[in-house]
């Protein structure tokens, strides 16, 4: 049973090879891929399922017992993100599917599917990883495989932009060997479990540095505020499914990995100011970022940047109602966040530009892509019959619950937040399918876009069915959002005993440490 | 734990140090080399993080492990040198494509963040179309586009032979994204692309 454990890495890499040396037969790597990312959806949900029932999961690869060797585990969290974030990639490759299909005889595909492979399996990993190392290991995977995403047939822009890209996850990379280092030197391991209980033997000094190295790692892999300049400029010149799997997977890896680290590893007493405030920064500068923009894939990047903020609330409050918060919140934000750049993807293919001064008005049938936008727009602000309302309900109650003037700012800078989201939700939906009256008379005052100007040659002929499929994993996507907000009770509950989970360490630590040492 | 060997510190420390000065430098290919002295140092904080002593060997008997080397910093260093090596190669294509794609090495200001930077002054200079340089600059192929389109072939020879004929050439008084002197095209456009 616990080897299912493995699947969600061993599919995805085994098919990256396989797909690797279909380069030549495009139609065999769609099926490749999307089969196995089908396939690694289900064993994820029935880890969830299992975890969910029987407490955490774990696998000691290899047959080396935990803390020398290294453990797979899927507790509650792990395995909830590992299932939300495999089913957002499993649509946004239908999508890319839809939309690479339209330009045959292209390169593209023959490196896409297995980047892509890589990609999950290294998601899935740093979902799974019970080991620090390991866990250096599994972002590399990753975000190796994203180097190549954001360069794959780059042109000058996208050349620099990848460039920024990354030099700066290399340069958090190191830091992170760095602190994987350090903490080795300190105390002696590098697994998570076995890390908990030994620092907290460490001196004072020597455990808030390492604990803020580790954040500063993560807040850079996550797009904290003071550190985040990279991700509004680089992410946006990918193309729209390239742009939605790293904006919903690649920045929650690092919040997970931040919500990991700091709660197995730096466990402490109450609310943590200077996360406050830095989650606080975080959503403001985000969100007025966004309101300063005039392009859709850069606009929706910064409200990325400022909703990571959100999910730093509930981590600043270090209590089981703010961290269910936060799991709640970056369950929402993977799939409505994927959504919404998915739907700007379908908007930029139809109009040819991602400019919103350019784009004033689509032609009629944007009524479909409106229906699209709307429920992820609204639930990101957080209007209530939406996904977003839930998790940011859960996050205000527990700040109200905390007190004290961390927490109270921290509730009102989400409010504001919100109001200032939906603000550029609202301005965002007019200039697209309203046709905004602002600043009518620049661009050129083009009211539709000529049939073939910007357009990419692929597009005007682009066979229904792609346009289909591209436009079905959207809508896909959006019913999820919807479906997430219907089963809000059960989630929040799963949530809540994850959150239970990170805070009583021991389960964690029994089971990694204490079940395989049975063996 | 051990004791901190000083020579090791300071060759980790200089490492540091100086691969940080290099990657704020604007040249890639010093960003190159800067991540890699930055490995390279990270690479040895790993392996000092352990234990020195014997080698990690059994041969039949049962040496005290507290003689023997720490082997896991020894198998993560190796794990980590794999890793940036191959990194490495990745950055070096990229400066490379980077340098034929633009003929220098170079990291250029980000075009959108210049515009949104001026907008004030954008708004002023608007009446007489003083935007109009910028806007075109900022309407650069976007990935979307690019995606669609299948990209120039390579550039004739000729085109790029005469670029990098001054690779030192100082950064341009006027850097892209405002209204400068027409230059040359640094990129062959695909023809009305943006029209």
């Amino acid at each position: 049973m616990n080897l299912l454990l493995a699947l969600p890495v061993l599919l995805p890499v085994t098919a990256a090879g396989v797909s690797m040396g279909l380069r030549n037969h495009p139609t065999a790597q769609r099926w490749l891929s999307t089969g196995v990312l089908a396939a690694v959806v289900v064993t994820a949900f029935a880890l969830l399922v299992l975890a969910d029932r029987h407490g955490p999961l774990v696998l000691s690869a290899g047959g080396w017992q935990a803390p020398t060797g290294i453990a797979l585990v899927a507790d509650r969290l792990a395995a909830l993100l590992l299932s939300i974030s495999l089913l957002v990639a499993l649509a946004v490759l239908v999508f890319a599917v839809g939309q690479g299909a339209a330009d045959p005889g292209h390169g593209r595909t023959a490196a896409f599917h297995p980047a892509y492979l890589t990609l999950t399996a290294g998601v899935g990993l740093v979902f799974l990883s019970g080991d620090l190392f390991n866990l250096f290991v599994a972002f590399e995977m990753a975000l190796g495989a994203s180097y190549v995403l954001i360069t794959l047939d780059a042109g000058e822009r996208r050349t620099r932009a990848g460039m920024t890209y990354t030099v700066i996850s290399l340069t958090s990379s190191m830091l992170f060997l760095t602190a994987i280092g350090l903490l080795y030197a300190a105390t002696g391991t590098v697994s998570l479990a076995q890390l908990g209980e030994r620092t907290a033997g460490l001196p004072d000094g020597v455990a808030a540095a390492l604990g803020l190295l580790l954040l500063v790692v993560f807040g850079i892999k996550s797009a904290l505020v003071p550190l985040h300049f990279w991700l509004p400029d680089s992410y946006p010149t990918a193309p729209a499914p390239i742009t939605a799997v790293f904006a919903a997977l690649l920045t929650k890896m690092g919040v997970y990995a931040m919500v990991r680290t700091q709660t197995l590893v730096f466990p402490r007493e109450g609310p943590w100011v200077l996360l406050a405030v830095l989650a606080i920064a975080t959503m403001l500068v985000g969100i007025l970022g966004a309101l300063a923009q005039d392009d859709i894939n850069r606009l929706l990047c910064f409200t990325l940047v400022s909703h990571i903020g959100f999910m730093l609330f509930g981590l600043a409050l270090f209590d089981v109602a703010g961290l269910t918060g936060t799991i709640l919140y970056i369950v929402h934000h993977i799939v409505v966040q994927a959504t919404l750049f998915l739907v700007a993807g379908l908007v930029v293919r139809r109009a040819g530009t991602p400019d919103l001064r350019r784009l004033e008005c689509l032609p009629p049938p944007a009524v479909l892509l409106a229906v699209l936008f709307l429920p992820p727009a609204l639930s990101l602000s957080g209007i209530p019959p939406f996904s977003g309302f839930v998790a940011k309900l859960a996050l205000l109650q527990a700040g109200l619950a905390e007190g004290g003037p961390a927490a109270y700012a921290l509730v009102a800078a989400a409010l504001l937040t919100s109001l200032l989201t939906l603000g550029a939700m609202v301005r965002l939906g007019r200039r697209v399918f309203l046709g905004g009256r602002e600043e009518a008379g620049r661009g050129g005052g083009r009211l539709l876009p000529e049939p073939d100007a910007g357009n990419g040659p692929g597009a005007p002929r682009t066979p229904r069915v792609q346009l289909r499929l591209m436009a079905g994993a959207a809508a896909g996507m959006a019913l999820t959002g919807l479906a997430l907000a219907v089963c809000a009770g059960p989630l929040a509950r799963i949530s809540e005993r994850a959150a239970e989970d990170l805070l009583r360490q021991d389960t964690y630590r029994t089971a990694v440490l204490v079940t395989e040492g049975h063996r | 734990m051990n004791a901190p060997d000083i020579t090791q510190a300071v060759v980790v420390g200089g490492l540091f140090a100086t691969g940080f000065l290099l990657m704020t430098q604007r040249s890639l290919i010093r960003i190159v080399l800067g991540f890699l002295m930055l490995g390279h140092g990270t690479n040895l904080l790993l392996l000092s993080a352990g234990s020195p002593g014997a080698p990690p060997v059994t041969h039949g008997g049962v040496p005290d492990p507290r003689d023997m080397a720490d082997p896991l910093p020894q198998a993560m260093a190796l794990t980590s040198i794999v890793i940036t090596f191959g990194l490495t190669t990745f950055l070096l294509a990229l400066a490379y494509r980077s340098w034929r794609l633009t003929g220098h090495d170079e990291v250029r200001d980000d075009v959108e963040d210049r515009r949104i930077g001026t907008a004030r002054e954008r708004a002023r200079a608007d009446g007489d179309g003083g935007g109009g340089a910028v806007d075109e600059e900022a309407r650069e192929p976007h990935g979307e586009d690019e995606l669609l389109e299948p990209r120039a072939p390579a550039e004739p020879p000729g085109h790029r032979a005469r670029r990098p004929a001054d690779p030192e050439a100082p950064r341009p008084p006027h850097p892209p994204g405002t209204s400068g002197p027409p230059g040359p095209p640094r990129r062959p456009h695909p023809p009305e692309e943006d029209a």
